[in-house]
Parts: C-alpha cells; sequence; structure tokens
C-alpha cells in the first residue's frame, strides 16, 4: 500500500493511516482470503496449536452467500433467520436512536452499524447465563437475549422508565438479569473485571463462562494487558473479544498497536488461544464463540478473538466522521456488509427471499418505531426528563450515609 | 482474652472471615504460600486452601479489577496491596469502577470488595513505603476509607469492613502493627502485650464503620487523629499535663461528625494531626468542617500538625514525620493564644 506522506521532517515514526479526507480508498492490498483457512483444531488443543490463527482469518460465509471450510457451524435455518431479524433490529433501532439524538431527544447515541454480526453472533453461540463485560457497541447481544427495547430507549433518554434513573449517560446500559455487565465510560476497565467475574465462577465450580469485550483502541490500556496475564494465570473460563473496527474515535488502529502484527496475535505472549475472525460473517463469529466457549467451559481457560470488522459511522453522534476518514471508505471496504451476507446466504439456501427480507426490514422499522414512541412518552432531555432529581443522592452506598442526608437537606432548600 | 499484635488480629479476622464465609476469597502479591510481607497472611492458604488464599502477579491495577468482577459474582474479596505506595496503578479501577459501580447501575451490580494496605512511614521505607494517601481516597464518592490505630479495632473494622456491602479501603498504619508508636524512636519498642487495646476477643465481633473512639477524655483541646498519630498525640499530651479530649477517627470517611462537633463545642481548641503531606490533607477537610459547625465556640484558630509537603524523605525519615515536638509547639500555641 502507499501511505499518505505526512509533514514529518525528523526519524520520529508516528503511524498514518492509508487514507485520509480527499483520498481514494483503494483496500485491494488488504487480501479477503478466499480459502477459508485455516483449520478448525480441537477446542481443548494446546494454545499453540491457534497460533496460526492469530494471523490468518477464519471464515464461512463467502460473498455469494456459500459456505465453506471447517467452521461451518451445524445451526438450523431458524436460528439463522433470527439472527437476521436482531441484526436488522439492532440497525433499526440504532438508526431511529441517532436521528432522534438529532433532533435532541437525548444527549448523545452510539450506533453499532456494520459490526453488528460480532454481538448477535458471539451471543447466539453462549448461553444466556454467561456474563458479558461489554463496550458501548454490543447492543445486538442485549437485543439478542430479548431485552426490553423500549427500557434500552428509557435508558438513552434518561427518562421515568430508566432503570438507571439517569444516572448514566446514554448506551452505558446495566442488565443484570440479560447476563450484561454494566458499561463504564471509561475504556478498557471491564476485561479484567471479566476476568474475575471469570474466577469467581470456577472457584464456585459453576459452567458459566464471562465474555468480555473491548475495541481494538482500548486494548492499548493497562487493563488489556492485565486480563490477558491473569486470564493466562488463573486459566480463567473466559473469552476476550477484541472487536476491531478499524476506527478509534479517528484513531486508525495503527495508532493502538502499532502495524507490524494482528490484535489477535496479542494473546500468543501470554499462552492463551487465539482466533481472528471475519466479523461480518455472523456465522464465523458463532462458530469461532462456540469454540471458544467450549474451550473454557471444559477447563482449557481463555480465548483471544479478535472479530475483525468495520464501523461503517462515526464514533458516536459527537464526532463526523468525513473529518478524518474518506466519505466513500465503509462502502468500499472489502469485507461486504453482514446482514447482507446472512441474507444471501439464507436465500440461496432457499431458506429466505427479497419479499420476506422486505417485510422484516419493514416489521423492524415499525417495532422501533411503537417502542419509541411508548419510551419518549415517558420523557426525554429536549422536554422533561421526569427523573426525580432526588435519585441523585441514592445508590451511592447501599445505605444513606449522614454526609449525604445532610447534602440532602441542603439540597431540599436550595429547591425551596 | 487472647493477647494479639496488629498483624495478629488482622490475620484473625480474616481467618474467622474465611471459616465463616466460603464467599471470602484473600489474593494478592506474595500473600499465599509465604503469607505476605508483613505476615498478615500468614498460615491462611495452609488452614483454608490454595483456591481461598493466593498470590497474584504483580499488578496492582489487576488486582483490584479482578476484585471487582468476583464481587460483581457474588463474591466477597479482600485484596491486599503490598504498601499503599504501590496503589495508584489500581486509583482507577478503585475511583471509577469500585467506587461508582452500584451508582451507575443503580444498584443492578455491586462491588462489595475489601482492599487492605499498609500505610506510613516509621520503618525508614523512603519514598515509596511510606506514604499516607487517604486524602486520595476519601475524595471519592461511593469509597469509604477507614484506619485503625489497634488490635482490637484492627480485627472488629475489617471484620466490618468484610460484611460491608460497599467498596472500603482498609489502611493499616504499618507502624502500629508491633506496638503502639509514641513518637520518639530511639525510645526501646513497645508491644501491644498489655496495652488494653492489644487484648482481643477470639471469634466474630465487629467495631463500626463511621465511629470515632475517644482515647481520653479533657476539657482543654480537642486533638483530632488517627493511624499512627494517635499516639504520638496521647503521649504528648499527658507529657505536658493538657487535659486533652484526644478522638480517633478510626473512619474517615464516613467521618464521626458528630463526636468531632461534641467535643469541640466543649473544648473550643482544635489539633488535627496526620502523617501525611498537608497542603490538601485529610486535616484540611477536618478544618473546614469544624469551622463549619463550631466557629462560635472556637476560641482560637485551628492548627493543623502534618508531614511536609515533600515525598517522604529516607535518611530524613523523622524530620519530616510529624512527632513529639511539632505536635507540641501546636499544641502550645492553641492553648496559648
Amino acid at each position: 500500500m502507499t501511505k499518505k506522506s505526512g509533514s514529518n521532517s525528523s526519524r520520529l515514526y508516528v503511524p498514518e493511516p492509508p487514507f485520509r479526507p480527499g483520498d481514494t480508498p483503494d483496500y485491494s492490498y488488504i487480501s479477503v482470503p478466499a480459502a477459508h483457512s485455516p483449520s478448525r483444531p480441537d477446542p481443548l488443543c494446546d494454545a499453540d496449536e491457534t497460533r496460526a490463527h492469530a494471523t490468518s482469518l477464519i471464515r464461512v460465509l463467502r460473498f455469494n452467500g456459500e459456505t465453506q471450510g471447517d467452521w461451518v457451524p451445524d445451526i438450523s435455518a431458524e436460528v439463522l433467520r433470527g439472527a437476521l431479524r436482531d441484526i436488522a433490529l439492532t440497525r433499526a433501532m440504532d438508526e431511529r436512536m441517532f436521528t432522534m439524538q438529532r433532533q435532541g431527544k437525548m444527549s448523545f447515541y452510539m450506533k453499532s452499524t456494520g459490526e453488528e454480526a460480532v454481538s448477535i453472533g458471539h451471543a447466539l453461540a453462549l448461553n444466556d447465563t454467561d456474563m458479558i463485560f461489554p463496550t458501548y457497541r454490543q447492543q445486538g447481544i442485549l437485543i439478542n437475549r430479548g431485552a426490553s427495547m423500549k427500557e434500552m430507549m428509557c435508558q438513552c433518554l434518561s427518562n421515568s422508565g430508566d432503570p438507571l434513573d439517569g444516572k448514566s449517560i446514554p448506551v452505558l446500559y446495566s442488565f443484570k438479569k440479560h447476563g450484561f455487565f454494566s458499561i463504564s465510560g471509561n475504556l478498557g476497565t471491564q476485561l479484567i473485571q471479566g476476568v474475575g467475574w471469570a474466577m469467581a465462577s470456577a472457584y464456585k465450580n459453576s459452567d458459566e463462562i464471562a465474555s468480555v469485550f473491548t475495541g481494538e483502541g482500548a486494548t492499548a490500556e493497562g487493563d488489556f494487558h492485565y486480563a490477558l496475564n491473569f486470564a493466562s494465570t488463573y486459566r480463567a473460563p473466559c473469552i476476550i473479544n477484541v472487536v476491531n473496527n478499524q476506527w478509534a474515535i479517528s484513531s486508525f488502529q495503527g495508532i493502538a498497536a502499532g502495524e507490524g502484527e494482528t490484535f489477535a496475535a496479542r494473546g500468543t505472549g501470554y499462552g492463551l488461544a487465539t482466533l481472528r475472525v471475519d466479523g461480518n460473517d455472523v456465522l464465523a463469529v458463532y462458530a469461532a464463540t462456540k469454540w471458544a466457549a467450549e474451550r473454557a467451559r471444559r477447563g482449557g481457560g481463555a480465548t483471544l478473538i479478535e472479530h475483525f470488522t468495520y464501523r461503517k459511522s462515526g464514533h458516536s453522534t459527537s464526532d463526523d466522521p468525513t473529518k478524518y476518514r474518506p466519505e466513500s471508505e465503509p462502502e468500499v471496504w472489502p469485507f461486504g456488509d453482514p446482514l447482507e451476507r446472512l441474507k444471501n446466504h439464507l436465500i440461496l439456501i432457499g431458506e429466505w427471499d427479497e419479499t420476506r427480507h422486505a417485510a422484516l426490514l419493514e416489521a423492524c422499522k415499525s417495532e422501533v418505531r411503537d417502542a419509541y414512541k411508548a419510551a419518549e412518552a415517558m420523557g426525554n432531555l429536549s422536554g422533561e426528563t421526569k427523573v426525580n432529581d432526588y435519585t441523585m443522592f441514592e445508590q451511592v452506598y447501599e445505605r444513606p450515609l449522614p454526609h449525604l442526608d445532610e447534602q440532602k437537606r441542603m439540597f431540599a432548600k436550595e429547591r425551596e | 482474652m487472647p493477647q494479639m499484635n496488629m498483624i495478629e488480629a488482622i490475620r484473625d479476622a480474616l481467618d474467622v472471615k474465611m471459616s465463616q464465609d466460603s464467599d471470602v476469597l484473600v489474593f494478592g502479591e506474595d500473600v499465599g504460600y509465604f503469607g505476605g510481607v508483613f505476615r498478615a497472611t500468614a498460615g491462611l492458604q495452609d488452614t483454608h486452601g490454595l483456591h481461598r488464599c493466593f498470590d497474584t502477579p504483580i499488578s496492582e491495577g489487576g488486582i483490584v479489577g479482578i476484585a471487582i468482577g468476583m464481587a460483581a459474582n457474588g463474591l466477597r474479596p479482600v485484596a491486599e496491596i503490598q504498601f499503599a505506595d504501590y496503589i495508584y496503578p489500581a486509583y482507577d479501577q478503585i475511583a471509577s469502577e469500585a467506587a461508582r459501580l452500584r451508582y451507575r447501575s443503580n444498584g443492578d451490580f455491586t462491588a462489595p470488595i475489601t482492599i487492605r494496605t499498609p500505610v506510613g512511614g516509621g520503618i525508614y521505607g523512603g519514598t515509596t513505603h511510606s506514604q499516607s494517601p487517604e486524602a486520595l481516597f476519601t475524595h471519592i464518592a461511593g469509597l469509604k476509607t477507614v484506619i485503625p490505630s489497634n488490635p482490637y479495632d484492627a480485627k472488629g473494622m475489617l471484620i466490618s469492613a468484610i460484611e460491608d456491602n460497599d467498596p472500603i479501603l482498609f489502611l493499616e498504619p504499618k507502624r502500629l502493627y508491633n506496638g503502639p508508636f509514641y513518637g520518639d524512636p530511639h525510645a526501646p519498642a513497645k508491644t501491644w502485650r498489655g496495652h488494653e487495646l492489644g487484648e482481643v476477643p477470639s471469634g466474630h465481633y465487629t467495631v463500626p464503620i463511621g465511629e470515632a473512639r475517644k482515647i481520653s477524655d479533657g476539657a482543654d483541646v480537642t486533638i483530632l487523629a488517627y493511624g499512627t498519630m494517635v499516639w504520638v498525640a496521647q503521649k504528648v499530651a499527658e507529657d505536658m499535663g493538657v487535659e486533652a479530649d484526644i478522638l480517633d477517627l478510626r473512619s474517615l470517611l464516613p467521618l464521626d461528625i458528630a463526636a468531632i462537633e461534641a467535643s469541640v463545642n466543649k473544648t473550643g481548641r482544635c489539633v488535627i494531626l496526620h502523617e501525611a503531606t498537608r497542603t490538601s490533607g485529610f486535616g484540611a477537610e477536618l478544618a473546614a468542617q469544624v469551622q463549619e459547625r463550631c466557629f462560635y465556640a472556637l476560641e482560637a484558630p485551628i492548627q493543623r500538625v502534618t508531614g511536609w509537603d515533600t515525598p517522604y524523605p529516607h535518611a530524613q525519615e523523622w524530620a519530616y514525620f510529624p512527632g513529639p515536638k511539632r505536635v507540641g509547639n501546636a499544641l502550645r500555641d492553641v492553648m496559648e493564644a
């Protein structure tokens, strides 16, 4: 590839993405493997046997919709249609919420467009009692696990229906009842916590595993290193997922980790099993997760999975991606769109058609519309949130402490 | 009544809780087979098993991180940070995570963890084995910070901390591990043997978090102290013949402000002691609260006696330490004002 030449006139090397606004992106240098390698080893193999998997790419779905290779999972058409619906519903919800943020109904929103297959394929392969330690872009897991979309929307709207009483910014969900850990705005911290959760599960001789997520950008945090190290030391039953969507706000992946090696390969030095998977291929994500979950549950320890995907939207409603990358980049990204790829597969095997697909998209849209209407009726940021301000004093500690009670009285006086 | 030093009392608290509750795990650097660099966990691995008292990598952020995850999964972890000076890599996990988890999830997830760590100087530890970082933690909403000054309180408060459903930072004044320290490093070392607070009941008992302990009753002046400074205060007041109302705060957050207020309203004078650096130290918070509540009862300016605003030096340890001379001068000033 040719690198855009910067203005650096010293010996200090600062990596730059191949394309910036104004360039015509050409990703032909990224080879999309046609052979659908590598092979699928036994889930209890030596971690060493997955070394090659860290630098290749597990794929199941070809672009024409055919499946191929060792990793083709045994999964029914009905389940796959459910996955298609989950991806479409997640996307429809993201669209709606983004628009509503633009209308001032909430302070902030984050879409997962383009990388929904990572969440959906992953969730499909786990048990609902396995605990997810998510980042802010795994809303698809909540959709898959049947969380109430209205409740999710109320959280984003910080209104009277918000289970968090307006304490957290939009998208930082907490759904213990769906095995979904409270999302932190401090990136990476959940990684080592998830490993601790998994250690506790092992201590209790439970079959439950933890699955922890980070974007590729936050792998630069110490917490990622802690997580890999502790997961290796204590053989914690967990899966450590790096969702490599190429962009951390405006920084390309080379800033997070240099350009020498894959994120999956970070696991090799820790003696962890490592898989690198086409994150736009829901079947491949499912297959890789199944493998890692089985390994964890049977005592084989942790697996690091890099989900290679692409963030089609901006990081959040607060940034304009055309300011730091070519506008057409999402379209030319060589791994296609996860929704289209699954749809093509289902059509090819005779389990789906365009008419049903159009109906599905319509049904998702109207489900989202109805849920949003019901959610907004409970308040929003542009009108009235209908959240009781006094709840800000609650849940700081299990029981109120005297100094907080005093401050609550001071606040009441302020309100007189 | 069994006699224990502070290390033995802490170990006994851990043993009691581990025996009662299989959800209690103990871990940290060198705490397993070896039993900790200060021996606070000696024998626990033998008694309770490798899976309940174990060594961790040298990774304070990782230690607190796994504690949070374990607690979220129903356990009651007790993590040891070998020296408080090493706690900073874990600051994000403590300040942004453990302390905030209940709040940000509105009670959906909680982190009932106890973090034990030795604080304070007096053992020639220099800049990296002597710090008293309590004020960096009392500033954090959602965290409780306690610091016992004797074996009886150490055991009772550690049991309370482990049973508490909020995250607690449990600071152990290392100079007091083996005996009370009265401020003169050249005087023969005292042990806890024979001291009434070295008498530690066996089995389970608790000392509530949030209550100060009255060390002595007096009408002349209130001395607010915690950790090592409690015993320095007692000695100086005795030597000077000052009738001091000495409060061992024990719990910094929550703070027993009622006890402080009652005492200062009675004496009209207040001296605040801590070993930590002066600027933005916990003494500043205490002075502010005392003047807010007791201004009209005060007959003299509030005095602070603290370490200097320098790192904790090695050879100059006793020049840094707020010893009897510095405490005595402040007491004299406040009495003569």
